[in-house]
């Protein structure tokens, strides 16, 4: 809608402006139609849109209950992968993958998990602590040394120093193997168009899998406990890794290559001295991404016995105890910001600022610190003292009670509301409608926003899902992603113009969305647990906040990047800011708003399949339901990749015409890759 | 030269952290190894999501670690993928086994990693409830022959146009499909996703009057605070839910047993023996659960409460 606006209106005044901005964003010129065409066009979509959806209802009305696809819970798909699972379980100790392939691994990976936790608990918390903190004041000097020292000691006064050291060894084992694997392969598909094409689907098809997909398979593999849980971590964790330090090699300046090339350098030299040193802060970055990802499947392991914080939530939830989880919930965030804070301290330093005196001293405090720490630790006591941990999970037990009781009324009028009026509506009408009539309204969406190649994609992964036999359930599933997206991406647009216009507003939201972005998913579902109870709109209600802030930094990030000489030819042209912001702001950032409602269907999506433990229903219960139950493993298996190709088909339909590469970025990427540009331009 | 450093500096921490985890490395077992040798004082209890579980497996784990020097770990997990672990050594105890014929016949006939270590003297029936006051108000809603009739009554925003039949945890043993299929009941499951919801929504219900047919089981506490009216299924003969497809016959009432690792039999000395001997009335579990949920104690405070009042219960437990 608002690009016509655009189109017309705004280029009047200044014919030809918006066309030349246009050209300077990243995501692709587009050449603007002569204004003739523009007025013509402006009418047409109009009409052809309203005669389509006429039709569509119409061919829904005539047709609908048939060709359904309802749901049977022995459909054969699931028959035969359950089959598959029971010869791989019979085999597990005679198979040769087995026994020298896959019990290796398990062996190493839980060799390596040991080690790190041994660590932890021979340092101590004492010892650790001031351990972080010598790391903190190497990456980020003072600054970083007080985050992580309050950060570790934040752990202790929660009351979950154990676990949260538990939590630490796995997510430290899973992102070192993540790195081990991930950085070579990035590095190697950054020079490698070939990989890049290769591994792109591979990339995308993990990121869009909902976490808990990956637990059965990894009970069949490698069965439940540490071992298990931290290559279920590593396998979610890798993506990022991979992805970014491709981007990041990829983008190192072609010229430096050549010169290097040109003066005689071996490739492996040009590797080491060119590539590496150029897209080491983008590198970083990739190290803090795959730490963020590792933090929030480590709670989800917890299904599989991972030890650690993730084992209060799954007890916290399963008693509806906020009080109990609440500490676990914290620890888990703060470890996020710390180690994220670390990363990226760690990532923007200026080499050039590193004097070899400057790095001795470094050095030598951070070691002071250690052995202060260490010498500390001989003293104190070995658990973490009982009387400096702040108990609180009564008086939160209390509130919580207090909320549900007094606001009982609102909450549940709110649930019922919403799910009578619009999810169970949305939902009667896409089970009843037929299942070509679904699949032809994909296929013409898909190809006007994208074109033939996306249409083609989209119409095959959903008619996939119902060669898996999950078809009634995906669309269950598309009907809570539908109600999530349309007030995520509502409210991510409100706050991002917002925060676009004014400087102070964003100043206070950052910090905001940056915690909220460090926060795994799983801890989302707790207050909406608390507030509305197990059922679809508690999913729903998780996923909108945890779709909005992506949506927000991406929405102000698009309308922060419109040039000001366009924004100030409007204002010349007498234009109010209101008009300014319709005919000028948001149709230029259109590109950046589509990649917003991108991101946020997908993040919508990821949440959604989450919360089949609070009641979702759909895909994401067919999941937890294969998870949790052996009889249903078929169903599951076939459910999550059913999600992966219901992500893909709504990634197709709002990929829009643009010709992006690949820029299903991980969750903060854009935010953190404007604020990396800044300080290279100053 | 400045990455050179920090890889070497980096290298050395690596170094030493290895160096710190081979010294002591042998010591520590997390079952990574095909048959890990048990440090003979860490006990792995799997911990499944109710409360009565919780409270059998706290009053275990606060004998074996007060009175017998244990270590206890416990693990949150879901009824069958514990069974996962005692192959590995990730799990030495199951507390309270719902029945799974399907999973002792794969795990401790076939594959021969698990064994059964006796009753817990606890018996365990599950069933449909409705809230007594509604077997009082409407005639015959305690038979699924009038369910039918009555199913409007259930109807919810989440269950659509048929009746609601709430159900507890996803994990939870259950033929509620197929008994709505084969009994042709206009109900729909609704998964609630926990105990805790299970309650709320009966309490809700109670105090309420607000109708409600749910999925419960015995022993609970909850039948000492709230009169409820168990729906007669078809009654339960033997084998009838051989086919999970085609239940069409109540739940059998189950003697709850414990299921331990075999290697935990073989090596695990005074704690198999306990584990073994233990043996505890429904009400004695319904008293620990009670005090877990409702009276802010701690597992842990609940277990002691429970222990210290009841010695020559639990001293018939101890190993000679």
């Amino acid at each position: 809608m608002s690009s016509r606006f655009s189109r017309s209106s705004a280029s009047l005044c200044f014919s030809g402006a918006p066309a030349t901005v246009r050209t300077t964003r990243p995501t692709g010129p587009r050449t603007a139609p002569s204004t003739a065409s523009r007025a013509v066009r402006r009418a047409r979509p109009l009409t052809a849109w309203l005669t389509g959806m006429a039709l569509t209802v119409a061919v829904y009305l005539l047709f609908r209950g048939s060709a359904t696809l309802p749901h049977n819970d022995d459909a054969a798909p699931f028959r035969l992968i359950g089959d598959v699972r029971d010869w791989m379980d019979a085999n597990r100790n005679e198979s040769p993958v087995f026994l020298f392939l896959v019990n290796y691994v398990r062996l190493l990976v839980g060799g390596l998990y040991d080690a790190l936790h041994l660590t932890l608990l021979i340092l101590g918390w004492a010892g650790t602590i001031s351990l972080a903190g010598a790391l903190g004041w190497l990456a980020g000097s003072w600054r970083g040394a007080v985050t992580t020292l309050a950060g570790f000691g934040a752990f202790g006064v929660l009351g979950v120093w154990r676990e949260s050291a538990d939590t630490l060894a796995l997510v430290l084992a899973a992102v070192l193997l993540s790195l081990l694997v991930g950085l070579p392969l990035g590095v190697w598909a950054g020079r490698s168009v070939r990989l890049r094409r290769l591994l792109a689907p591979l990339l995308d098809a993990m990121q869009i899998m909902p976490t808990f997909a990956y637990l059965a398979p990894m009970v069949l593999f490698f069965q439940i406990g540490p071992a298990s849980a931290t290559v279920a971590t590593m396998v979610y964790s890798i993506p990022p890794a991979i992805r970014i330090t491709a981007l990041a090699v990829e983008r190192v300046s072609p010229a430096a290559v050549e010169a290097s090339t040109a003066l005689g350098a071996t490739r492996w030299q040009t590797l080491r001295k060119v590539h590496l040193p150029m897209a080491r802060a983008t590198i970083a970055l990739a190290v803090g991404q795959t730490f963020m990802m590792a933090l929030s499947m480590v709670v989800i392991a917890a299904l599989i016995a991972a030890p650690g914080l993730g084992s209060d939530i799954v007890a916290g939830l399963s008693r509806a105890n906020v009080g109990l989880m609440l500490p676990a919930g914290m620890a888990i965030v703060v470890m996020a910001v710390v180690l994220d804070r670390m990363t990226a301290a760690a990532a923007t330093r200026e080499p050039a600022a590193r004097d070899a005196s400057s790095t001795r001293l470094g050095i030598a405090t951070a070691t002071t610190l250690l052995i202060c720490g260490l010498a500390a630790a001989r003293f104190l006591p070995a658990e973490f003292p009982e009387n400096w941990v702040l108990h609180f999970a009564g008086p939160v037990n209390e509130v919580v009670d207090w909320a549900k009781f007094s606001w009982y009324g609102v909450t549940e009028a709110t649930r019922n509301i919403a799910t009578e009026t619009v999810l169970n509506p949305v939902q009667n009408v896409l089970t009843t409608a037929p299942w070509w009539l679904v699949t032809g309204v994909v296929l013409v969406a898909a190809w006007r926003s994208g074109g033939l190649g996306p249409a083609v994609t989209a119409v095959c992964c959903l008619l996939t899902t119902a060669l898996l036999g999950v078809w009634q359930h995906t669309m269950e599933t598309l009907t809570t992603v539908l109600a999530g997206v349309v007030p995520a991406l509502a409210a991510g647009l409100v706050l991002g113009v917002a925060a676009a216009r004014s400087p102070r507003f964003s100043a206070v939201q950052r910090p905001l969305l940056d915690a909220a972005q460090t926060m795994p998913p799983f801890v989302y579902l707790l207050p909406a647990l608390a507030l509305f109870g197990a059922s679809r709109f508690t999913a729903v209600f998780a996923s909108v906040v945890y779709a909005v802030p992506p949506v927000v930094r991406l929405v102000e990030d698009g309308i922060g990047g419109v040039s000001p000489a366009a924004v100030e030819a409007a204002r010349a042209c007498g234009s109010t800011e209101r008009q300014v912001l319709w005919k000028v702001r948001l149709p230029m950032a259109r590109g950046a708003i589509l990649l917003a409602a991108n991101q946020g269907i997908v993040m919508t999506l990821a949440m959604v399949v989450v919360g089949g433990l609070v009641g979702g229903g759909g895909l994401g219960y067919d999941v937890v339901s294969g998870f949790s139950r052996r009889a249903d493993f078929g169903m599951g298996f076939a459910a999550g990749v059913a999600t992966v190709l219901v992500g893909i088909t709504l990634d197709r339909i709002t990929r829009g015409a643009d010709e992006r590469p690949s820029r299903k970025v991980p969750r903060k990427f854009p935010g953190k890759r404007r604020r990396g540009s800044h300080e290279d331009r100053t | 030269m400045r990455i050179g450093r920090k890889v070497r500096l980096l290298t050395g921490v690596v170094l030493a952290l290895a160096l710190a985890a081979g010294c002591g490395g042998a010591r520590v077992e997390t079952g990574t190894s095909p048959a890990p040798p048990s440090t003979d004082d860490t006990v792995k209890i799997a911990v499944n999501p109710w409360v009565g579980y919780e409270a059998s497996a706290a009053v275990i784990t606060y004998l074996l670690e007060k009175k017998l020097g244990y270590t206890v770990e416990k693990k949150e997990l879901a009824e069958q993928v514990s069974w996962e672990g005692f192959e590995k050594g990730d799990i030495d105890i199951i507390v309270e086994n719902w029945g799974h014929e399907d999973l002792k016949k794969t795990f401790i006939q076939e594959k021969k990693v698990a064994v059964e270590a006796g009753s817990t003297g606890n018996k365990g029936v599950i069933g449909w409830y409705v809230p007594q006051w509604m077997a009082d108000e409407y005639p015959g809603i305690t038979d699924y022959r009038n369910l039918n009739k009555y199913a409007a009554l259930f109807k919810t925003s989440e269950s659509g146009d048929k009746g609601q039949l709430l159900f507890g945890d996803p994990s939870y043993v259950s033929n509620e499909d197929a008994l709505i299929k084969n009994l042709k009941l206009n109900l729909k499951v609704v998964v609630a996703g926990s105990e805790a919801a299970l309650i709320e929504s009966a309490t809700q219900a109670q105090r309420q009057r607000k109708p409600l047919l749910f999925y419960f089981w015995k022993p609970h506490w909850l039948f000492n605070r709230i009169d409820l009216a168990r729906v007669g299924l078809p009654p339960h003969t033997d084998g009838c839910d051989a086919d999970p497809k085609k239940v069409a016959c109540d739940y059998a009432e189950l003697d709850l047993d414990k299921i331990v690792s075999r290697r935990f039999a073989d090596t695990g000395g005074k704690a198999y023996e306990l584990v073994k001997n233990f043996s505890w009335t429904n009400e004695a579990q319904n008293a620990v659960a009670d005090d877990i949920t409702n009276n802010g104690m701690s597992a842990q405070d609940a277990a002691r409460k429970w222990v210290e009042a009841n010695e020559s219960v639990w001293s018939a437990w101890m190993p000679h």
